[in-house]
C-alpha cells in the first residue's frame, strides 16, 4: 500500500469515529451497518483478492456467527463479552474449517459452487429444524456487556466497537498480508502448479486462509446479530453471499481498502436509491436505479472503485487507458 | 405409498428434471464456451414464463390465438433479446478478469427483476394451458395424470433431441463442442469466436425462455421465481460437468428425481437433500460427471 492509500484509509477511519458526534440514531445505525459488512467484505477479499479462491458460501460463516451470539446467549442475566465473543468466532471457524476441508478438494468453478452447496446446507438447517427457530429466526435476550462502560445494547457504543474491530481486522489483514504467509497465498493465487514446484503445500496455506476468512466472516456475523438483536435464515442465504462478492468485486479485488469501498458503496448506494424524499414515489423500484449503477460501475470502471484514481491520471497524463483490470502485483 | 403414485411421482420428477435440463443445458453452454458464470440466467426463465402471459392475449388478438405461435415469437424474442445482450453487455468483458462478467449479470438480476415489475406488476398470475392440453390422462383406475405435465416432458424431449442433433452432426455443433474444450485453439484456427460467443449466449437464453414459457401453466408467473431455479441449475450444471450437455441432461434428471422423491419421502430434509447430493458427487468427482473434453 502506498502513502496516500494509506492516508486515504486513515481518513476514512477518522471520518468514521466522527460520526455518533453529527448523525442522529438512523445514520449512527447505518453507518454500524455498512462497517460490518466492511469487515464481512474484508473476510472475502482475503479469499478472493488475495488467494484467489472464490467462495461463494461466506454467508454460511457470517451467520453462524450472528446464530452462535443468539444460540450461546443465556436466557437471563447478560453475557460477557469476554466469553462470547471468541466463542461465536470459533464457531464460524470452525465450521469454516470443515467446509474448506472438503471443499478444497476442488478448484475453480466447482469450489465456488461447493462452498455454495454448504451453504445452502446450513440455510436449510437454520429453515427446516426447530435449532434455529425455523424461518421466523428468533430474538437475541440480551446483548454482550464488559464491565460497566462498554454495553453494546447503546448504539453508538456498538459503534465505537465495531469501527474499533474494522480498523484491527483491517490491520491484521494488511500485516498478513505482507507476511510470508500472505506472500504464499499471493503465489497460489498467481499460480498455484507452480507454487507446488518451489516446494511449498499449498493445501495448508489454502485452508489456513478458509478458516481466517470464515473466522471473520463470524466476527462480523456477530457483531451483525448484536446490532439487529434478531437473526434469520436468509442471513445465511445466497442472496447475502452474492452481494459480499459484489462488495469485493465493485471496490476492485485484490487491494484491501477495496473491500472498504465496495461496502460503502454498495450500501450507500442501495439507500441512495430507496430514499423517498429524492425518488418519492419511484422509490420502490429502487432495484433498478441500482442494477444500473453497477453495471455501469463495471462498464466503465475495468479496476474496480480502487482503479478511479489511476484512471484519472492515466486520463490527464494522456497515456492510453489501460483497461485489461487483471491483477496488480501487490496484494493489498 | 401404492404403485400408482409412486408412477405420479415419478412422473413428476420426470417432468422436472426435463424442464430443469432446458433451463440448465442453455446456463451450461454459455458456462463452458464463454466462460461467464451467468447469475442472470433465472432471469431468463422469469422472463420466458412473464412473456407466456403477456404475449398469449396479444397473440390471440392479433393472430386469432395459437399456442404453438406464442412460443414461436416467444422464442424469436429472446434470441434477438440474447444476440442483443451479449453485443451490449458481454462482448467487451472478455479480456478482463472473470468475475467482472459475475458483477454485470447480478446487475442485469435487479434492472429485469424491476422492469418485470415496472412493467408486468408485482403480483402472481395464472397462465391458461391451452384446452387441447389441459385435459387429464387416467392412470391405474383411480388416480389421473395432467396431459400439460406429459406435454411439458415431451418438449423437452424433443429440444434434447433436437440439440444432440445440432451437436453431432452439424458445423455450428462441431464448433460450440471445439469452443468448450479449447477456445484459445478454434480461435486461432480462424472461426469467428466473436459470432459463436453470440450465438451460443443468445441460443442459451432462448433456451431459458421456452423453459419458463411452457412452465408458466404448471408454475404460474410471480415474482422473485427466477431465483429459486437459478441455483438448481447451478447444481445440474456442476453436478453434470461444466460444458456437458449430456451431463446437464443426466444431472437433471437426477437433480429432479432426488428432489421430487425426497419431497414425499423425507419433507423435512427436502430442501437440503440437493445440495448434499451435490456435495458428495464433487467430493467423489470433483470436476463432475461428464466434464467436457
Amino acid at each position: 500500500m502506498n502513502r496516500s492509500a494509506a492516508l486515504f484509509v486513515a481518513l476514512v477511519f477518522i471520518a468514521l469515529a466522527l460520526v455518533p458526534l453529527v448523525a442522529g440514531p438512523f445514520g449512527i445505525d447505518l453507518v454500524t451497518k455498512i462497517m460490518i459488512y466492511a469487515i464481512y467484505a474484508l473476510s472475502l477479499e482475503l479469499l478472493v483478492g488475495g488467494t484467489g479462491l472464490v467462495c461463494f458460501g461466506q454467508a454460511a460463516f457470517f451467520g453462524i456467527g450472528a446464530y452462535a451470539d443468539v444460540l450461546l446467549s443465556p436466557q437471563s442475566g447478560t453475557p460477557s463479552l469476554l466469553w462470547i465473543l471468541p466463542a461465536c468466532v470459533l464457531c464460524a471457524a470452525g465450521a469454516a474449517l470443515l467446509v474448506g476441508a472438503l471443499a478444497l478438494r476442488t478448484k475453480g468453478v466447482y469450489f465456488i459452487m461447493v462452498t455454495l452447496a454448504f451453504a445452502q446446507m446450513a440455510y436449510y438447517v437454520a429453515h427446516d429444524t426447530p435449532l434455529g427457530g425455523g424461518s421466523d429466526g428468533i430474538y437475541l435476550s440480551a446483548k454482550p456487556v464488559l464491565g460497566a462502560w462498554l454495553n453494546l445494547g447503546k448504539p453508538v457504543v456498538l459503534h465505537d466497537f465495531t469501527l474499533a474491530c474494522q480498523i484491527a481486522v483491517f490491520v491484521f489483514l494488511a500485516l498478513v498480508l505482507r507476511s510470508r504467509f500472505g506472500r504464499a497465498l499471493a503465489g497460489i493465487r498467481a499460480n498455484e502448479q507452480r507454487m507446488r514446484a518451489t516446494g511449498f503445500s499449498t493445501y495448508p496455506y489454502k485452508l489456513a486462509a478458509f478458516v481466517l476468512s470464515g473466522a471473520i466472516a463470524g466476527l462480523a456475523g456477530f457483531l451483525f446479530a448484536v446490532k439487529d438483536g434478531f437473526v434469520n435464515p436468509e442471513l445465511l442465504g445466497w442472496h447475502l453471499s452474492a452481494a459480499v462478492l459484489i462488495m469485493v468485486l465493485l471496490g476492485g479485488l485484490g487491494h484491501l481498502r477495496g473491500a472498504l469501498l465496495g461496502a460503502f458503496t454498495f450500501v450507500l448506494l442501495q439507500e441512495f436509491f430507496q430514499s423517498e424524499t429524492i425518488f418519492g414515489a419511484f422509490a420502490k423500484h429502487w432495484h433498478l436505479g441500482f442494477g444500473l449503477s453497477i453495471i455501469a460501475i463495471v462498464a466503465l470502471l475495468p479496476r474496480g472503485l480502487v482503479g478511479v484514481p489511476g484512471q484519472l491520471r492515466e486520463r490527464l497524463l494522456g497515456r492510453a487507458a489501460r483497461s485489461t483490470g487483471k491483477l496488480p502485483d501487490e496484494s493489498f | 405409498m401404492d404403485v400408482t403414485a409412486f408412477l405420479v411421482q415419478c412422473l413428476n420428477a420426470l417432468q422436472y428434471g426435463l424442464l430443469l435440463f432446458l433451463v440448465a443445458s442453455g446456463l451450461t453452454l454459455i458456462f463452458g464456451i464463454m466462460g461467464v458464470i451467468n447469475l442472470a440466467h433465472g432471469s431468463f426463465y422469469m422472463i420466458g414464463a412473464y412473456l407466456a402471459y403477456v404475449l398469449a392475449p396479444i397473440v390471440g388478438a392479433s393472430f386469432g390465438g395459437g399456442f404453438f405461435a406464442t412460443l414461436l415469437i416467444g422464442v424469436a424474442l429472446s434470441v434477438l433479446l440474447g444476440y442483443v445482450l451479449e453485443w451490449a453487455f458481454f462482448s467487451f468483458l472478455y479480456e478482463r478478469e472473470h468475475l467482472q462478467q459475475v458483477l454485470m449479470t447480478y446487475g442485469l438480476i435487479l434492472v429485469f427483476e424491476e422492469l418485470r415489475s415496472l412493467l408486468v406488476d408485482d403480483d402472481a398470475h395464472g397462465v391458461a394451458a391451452p384446452e387441447w392440453l389441459s385435459g387429464t390422462v387416467p392412470l391405474g383406475g383411480l388416480m389421473t395424470y395432467p396431459v400439460y405435465r406429459l406435454f411439458i416432458s415431451g418438449v423437452c424431449l424433443i429440444v434434447a433431441a433436437g440439440m444432440y442433433y445440432v451437436f453431432k452432426h452439424t458445423r455450428l455443433g462441431m464448433m460450440i463442442r471445439a469452443g468448450s474444450t479449447n477456445r484459445e485453439m478454434i480461435q486461432s484456427l480462424g472461426i469467428d469466436v466473436t459470432f459463436l460467443y453470440r450465438v451460443v449466449f443468445a441460443a442459451g437464453v432462448a433456451l431459458a425462455v421456452l423453459a419458463g414459457m411452457i412452465a408458466a401453466p404448471v408454475s404460474s408467473v410471480y415474482p422473485g421465481m427466477g431465483n429459486s431455479v437459478l441455483i438448481l441449475c447451478f447444481v445440474v450444471v456442476v453436478i453434470g460437468g461444466i460444458g456437458s450437455v449430456r451431463g446437464a441432461l443426466f444431472a437433471a434428471l437426477l437433480v429432479g428425481a432426488v428432489d421430487t422423491i425426497g419431497k414425499v419421502l423425507l419433507p423435512q430434509a427436502a430442501g437440503v437433500l440437493v445440495y448434499v447430493l451435490m456435495a458428495l458427487i464433487l467430493l467423489w468427482k470433483p470436476e463432475g460427471l461428464f466434464k467436457a473434453g
